[in-house]
């Protein structure tokens, strides 16, 4: 299942964001960062007490269902004393789930973790981006693999001279995402596919923040 | 116009260009003496943009400097780091002041470089940029706006020969002539048998090609290159070569062996032309032509 992949900040910078704030009420989210393990119950006690070790109170915590959900407002108010008491509520969920928190209420919120894309976990521990939502889907054209997303460099036209041995100029680890599509071209029998000039992309096929509204709305 | 370099690559000539390197600043002392080693040798130098994504000096800057020192300059453009707006915009600036010849790359990434944070741009790719200099001539942008004035190039792109696999490459050069390269200069090639193999496939299109040579420096360069640069391949041979040469002769003897590489495709009829990168030793490339018998 597709999911908001973070990681967590460096503990200097989570330190210089709390400075000065002495109460601290800490949240987590059931879902995205449960799964990467940057967020769910154990990191959060983690948290609970690296902090209590730096001499912070920490009024209390909470792992959410859904923090990026719209039912995240009530679940908060059973929470209600113990953020009262908080400086600031440090959130372990991902960039949706913090800025849902923060429409609720007067408090600061610092965020615990970056948020790196929409992805998946592709094996234990390695999590892949698989779209960038770029609103001019070309897969259909490309056997299914986006290059937009999987290239380094987002190319449509075909591989950069930068691919070694079916691997990109930016990590001998990393596949080049053209190798892979004329592969699979190749076992299509639809490697005409790639010989296709495909004009200069459309950066603006969504606004800048994305906004869509259904028709009829 | 046409530029002279366009008329060199038509009149069947064995045709020669090289490189010069922007400075890191604004000191552009040896840049200007590269420039004077090599204007009356090569046919056109290319001034590299932002070479391995390391901020230098502009391509087009340095263009225009070794135009208004009497040579023939190839900008090279990368879509790295302007968006459409800016590329065109600098074709028009680059026609303006008598820079005819464009080399389109897609580019180096950032990550490669010396500002790896940087936001890459990649708006266009080398075949969109190509597709974007024929347009142009057209007398149109890329917003379907009309231009006033006229805008012609000799316009090149590049190509792996020894990629693994070769294939994509291939139908990427096959898209870059569709978009309307007229020349194309090489990665580096070593492997004259393999580039033979090259060529009958490739002298099937309307394109003019020209052998990349990258001058080996030592042994040590040769192996770094093995392991480092996409698509080169130093054989063992010429690595072992280079490696018996006495101490403090390692130079001299890559100078010989890309003189004696140019020589046999030039005897060979292999290809239009070679093009010769010296990395950051241009001075010795009037020493490789003559070691090639061009001089």
């Amino acid at each position: 299942m597709i999911r908001s992949i973070t990681r967590p900040k460096p503990e200097e910078e989570i330190d210089r964001l709390l400075e000065g704030l002495g109460r601290v009420f800490i949240i987590g989210c059931g879902t995205c960062t449960t799964l990467t393990r940057t967020g769910g119950e154990p990191e959060v006690k983690a948290m609970r007490s690296t902090l209590t070790g730096k001499g912070k109170m920490v009024t209390g915590d909470v792992v959410l269902p859904v923090a990026c959900d719209n039912l995240t407002s009530e679940a908060l108010k059973e929470y209600g004393d113990q953020i009262r008491l908080a400086d600031v509520l440090l959130i372990l969920s991902c960039a949706f789930g913090a800025q849902t928190i923060a429409r609720q209420g007067k408090k600061m919120v610092v965020p615990a973790v970056d948020t790196l894309f929409v992805g998946k976990e592709t094996a234990v521990g390695l999590f892949d981006e698989i779209c960038t939502q770029c609103g001019t889907c070309i897969i259909g054209e490309t056997g299914g693999i986006c290059p937009v997303t999987s290239c380094h460099k987002g190319m449509v036209n075909g591989p950069c001279g930068g691919t070694n041995n079916g691997k990109c100029e930016i990590d001998p680890e990393k596949d080049c995402a053209w190798t892979r599509i004329y592969n699979r071209l190749k076992d299509l029998n639809r490697l005409e596919a790639m010989r296709k000039y495909q004009k200069p992309r459309n950066h603006r096929a969504e606004p800048m923040p994305g906004k869509w509204t259904l028709a009829g709305r | 116009m046409v530029s002279a370099f366009k008329k060199a690559l038509q009149s069947g000539k064995f045709v020669v260009t090289s490189e010069v390197a922007p400075p890191k600043g604004t000191n552009l002392e040896k840049m200007k003496h590269h420039i004077e080693v090599l204007r009356d040798k090569v046919d056109a130098m290319n001034v590299t943009d932002h070479q391995g994504s390391v901020m230098r000096y502009p391509s087009l800057g340095g263009a225009i400097l070794v135009k208004e020192m009497g040579g023939e300059p190839v900008l090279q453009m990368t879509c790295r780091d302007r968006n459409r707006l800016a590329l065109q915009a600098d074709l028009l600036f680059a026609h303006s002041r008598g820079i005819n010849n464009v080399l389109c790359l897609t580019g180096d990434s950032a990550v490669l470089g010396d500002h790896k944070e940087a936001k890459e741009v990649f708006d266009l790719e080398s075949c969109q940029l190509l597709a974007a200099i024929r347009l142009m001539e057209k007398g149109r942008d890329l917003g379907g706006n009309a231009l006033e004035g006229p805008i012609s190039f000799c316009a090149g792109a590049i190509v792996t020969p020894e990629a693994n696999p070769i294939e994509p490459q291939l139908i990427k050069f096959e898209k870059k002539i569709e978009a309307g390269a007229e020349f194309i200069q090489t990665q580096a090639v070593y492997d004259l048998d393999n580039f033979k193999s090259f060529m009958d496939y490739a002298s099937q299109f309307p394109v003019k090609i020209l052998a990349g040579i990258i001058l080996l420096t030592s042994a040590p360069m040769a192996r770094f290159m093995n392991k480092n640069v996409a698509g080169v391949h130093v054989p063992q041979e010429l690595i072992d070569e280079i490696a018996s040469a006495p101490k403090g002769r390692a130079l001299e003897k890559g100078i010989e062996i890309a003189g004696r590489m140019i020589r046999r495709i030039l005897d060979e009829k292999m290809c239009a032309g070679v093009h010769i990168m010296a990395i950051g030793k241009e001075e010795v490339v009037p020493d490789i032509m003559s070691a090639a018998g061009l001089l």
